[in-house]
């Protein structure tokens, strides 16, 4: 056996294949860039707005940009990855070696889980140093906000790709939830323009449960437990879901 | 010493019988082949003895070991080519072979099969834009990779053209005469023809016939036609009281005798004895495709 061990050099070379996706790669790393860019210009957006509970308006933007970057990868990156392995018969073929394809799924977590800190980071530090958006101000319940929605939305993710039948069904089952999980976040229109229900609806979907904590932490409130309560909800259930149902082949 | 035992195996799906009692076993260092036609069960009995499905009832061993119980030390001596199969397509040839070579405890030098399969040009290439052949030497390649004692190789030249299946059986051959076992899938008789030392015909989930190639054939007793251009008098009704004979013809200047069996040697005597000079002698027929039909009562439709 080489320097490496297989795992490690599956982790490199799972890391290798992301990057060799362009777009996606673009995508993740500049739609959250571009938004509080592209708001950030605005002149006032960088004064605290009563249509957002008192939070500043690029903050705003950034909490946006943290939520969309899990949730493109979860609900887009994740069913369509799995899908495409399992129908190529990638999976097939690694199970056939001593290494387990449970591996190849810790592997592809691994480089998604960095994929989103280091978006996080690039949101925080551009915020910081180009629009003195403050950092958030409860570090520590700000990460375990993102952590939670990373697990909620994977998990979700997860489960797609385990009871989807094909690739193209994973990936359109993805769609289906990326857009109504988007819209009750309030990715789209602010959740304090929502009726109560849309609201209350909301606050229980995985998205909207991360958006609203991210918030609150950045802004220097505690987060509602409600909302952590919910995130770790989804992420049980939908996991043990998707490892019940999961197939390699 | 029998490297691949099996006895009785069966597998269901549901109310599908994949394999119905299926017996054979494989000896060290030969090429073994499976033949059959699609949905025969060949590659769900591959897929058994690899380890990757679980039988309904039977026995399997490989090298000694049981694939659902010890998959895990079978899988670091066993190497693989399966059919559906493929890499990512943004995946380069080097990096599939450094990183297959990772998960064995004794590697082969992959530099080395890139030579072997002429793959060296394409060292760098992304999969995806591989040939068809140039793919599936590379899956072979793989397949070697953990420096395996026996390899399965489940219809390796599907989708080739001519030139490239003879180069891969060629290199099948290579595989063999380096020690290595190898159970090929195919439902190709001339590949079987050519490179199986035995071969298992399945049909329906069970085994109709298992021999040599050149042992199916004698067993198919099937009809044969030996012609030739007598270039003396012949009286062609003295041949047909011969051994195996059966039937004496004359289309045009040629004399056609059909018959089972070794025939031929026996009209080769005869008309050596009667000192009859003969031209353009030839055989049609013998093939293990007319074999297959004779055993299984139905030709191999792909």
């Amino acid at each position: 056996m080489t320097a490496m061990t297989g795992f490690g050099k599956l982790a490199f070379v799972e890391t290798k294949l992301f990057l060799r996706e362009r777009v996606a790669v673009a995508a993740l790393f500049g739609i959250p860039i571009a938004l509080v860019v592209g708001f950030g210009l605005i002149p006032g957006f960088d004064k605290p707005s009563k249509t957002l509970s008192g939070q500043i308006g690029t903050e705003y933007i950034a909490s946006l940009g943290v939520a969309i970057v899990i949730a493109i990868l979860a609900l887009n990156g994740i069913p369509s990855a799995l899908g495409t392995y399992r129908e190529k018969g990638i999976l097939r073929r690694l199970s056939a070696t001593p290494l387990r394809p449970a591996m190849l799924l810790t592997a592809k977590l691994m480089v998604w889980v960095a994929t989103v800190l280091i978006s996080v980071t690039m949101i925080v530090a551009v915020s910081r140093l180009a629009f003195h958006v403050p950092l958030p101000v409860k570090l520590g319940w700000f990460a375990v906000s993102v952590f939670l929605g990373v697990a909620a939305l994977f998990a979700l993710g997860l489960f797609v790709a385990a009871v989807a039948p094909t690739s193209r069904a994973a990936t359109g089952i993805g769609m289906l939830l990326f857009f109504p999980n988007m819209f009750l976040a309030g990715v789209y229109f602010p959740t304090e323009e929502m009726s109560h229900t849309l609201q209350t609806i909301g606050d229980y979907s995985p998205l909207g449960a991360a958006l609203h904590a991210v918030r609150q932490t950045w802004m220097g409130q505690d987060p509602r437990m409600l909302y952590l309560g919910i995130m770790a909800g989804w992420a049980i259930v939908a996991g043990l879901a998707a490892a019940r149902f999961f197939r390699w082949e | 010493m029998a490297v691949i035992e099996v006895s009785n195996l069966a597998k269901r799906y549901g109310d599908q019988v994949a394999l119905d009692g299926v017996s054979f076993s494989v000896e060290q260092g030969e090429i073994f082949g499976i033949l059959g036609p699609n949905g025969a069960g060949k590659t769900t009995a591959v897929e058994c003895m690899a380890g990757l499905r679980r039988p309904s009832s039977g026995t399997i061993r490989v090298l000694g070991l049981d694939p659902q119980q010890q998959g895990h030390a079978l899988r670091e001596r066993v190497g693989v080519q399966l059919q559906e199969t493929h890499l990512q397509d943004k995946l380069k040839v080097w990096e599939a072979l450094d990183l297959y070579a990772s998960f064995y405890p004794r590697p082969a030098d992959w530099n080395k099969l890139l030579e072997t399969w002429g793959l060296a040009a394409k060292r760098n290439a992304m999969i995806g834009k591989l040939s068809g052949g140039q793919k599936q030497r590379l899956f072979i390649a793989l397949a070697l990779v953990g420096n395996p004692e026996l390899v399965f190789l489940d219809e390796l030249t599907s989708g080739l053209d001519p030139q490239a299946r003879r180069l891969t059986w060629g290199l099948v051959k290579q595989i063999r005469d380096s020690g290595v076992t190898v159970v090929l899938v195919s439902h190709f008789m001339d590949e079987a023809e050519e490179l199986c030392d035995r071969v298992a015909i399945f049909d329906q989930g069970q085994i109709t016939a298992l021999d040599s190639p050149e042992g199916l054939i004698d067993l198919a007793e099937t009809t044969h036609r030996l012609l030739f251009r007598p270039t003396s008098e012949l009286d062609e009704a003295e041949l047909s009281g011969l051994p195996g004979v059966t039937g004496v013809s004359r289309e045009g200047g040629r004399v056609v005798v059909s018959g089972t069996g070794d025939f031929a040697s026996a009209v080769t005597s005869e008309l050596a004895r009667r000192r009859v000079l003969v031209a353009d002698l030839r055989i049609e027929g013998r093939t293990l495709d007319e074999a297959y039909v004779a055993l299984t009562g139905h030709t191999l439709e792909v």
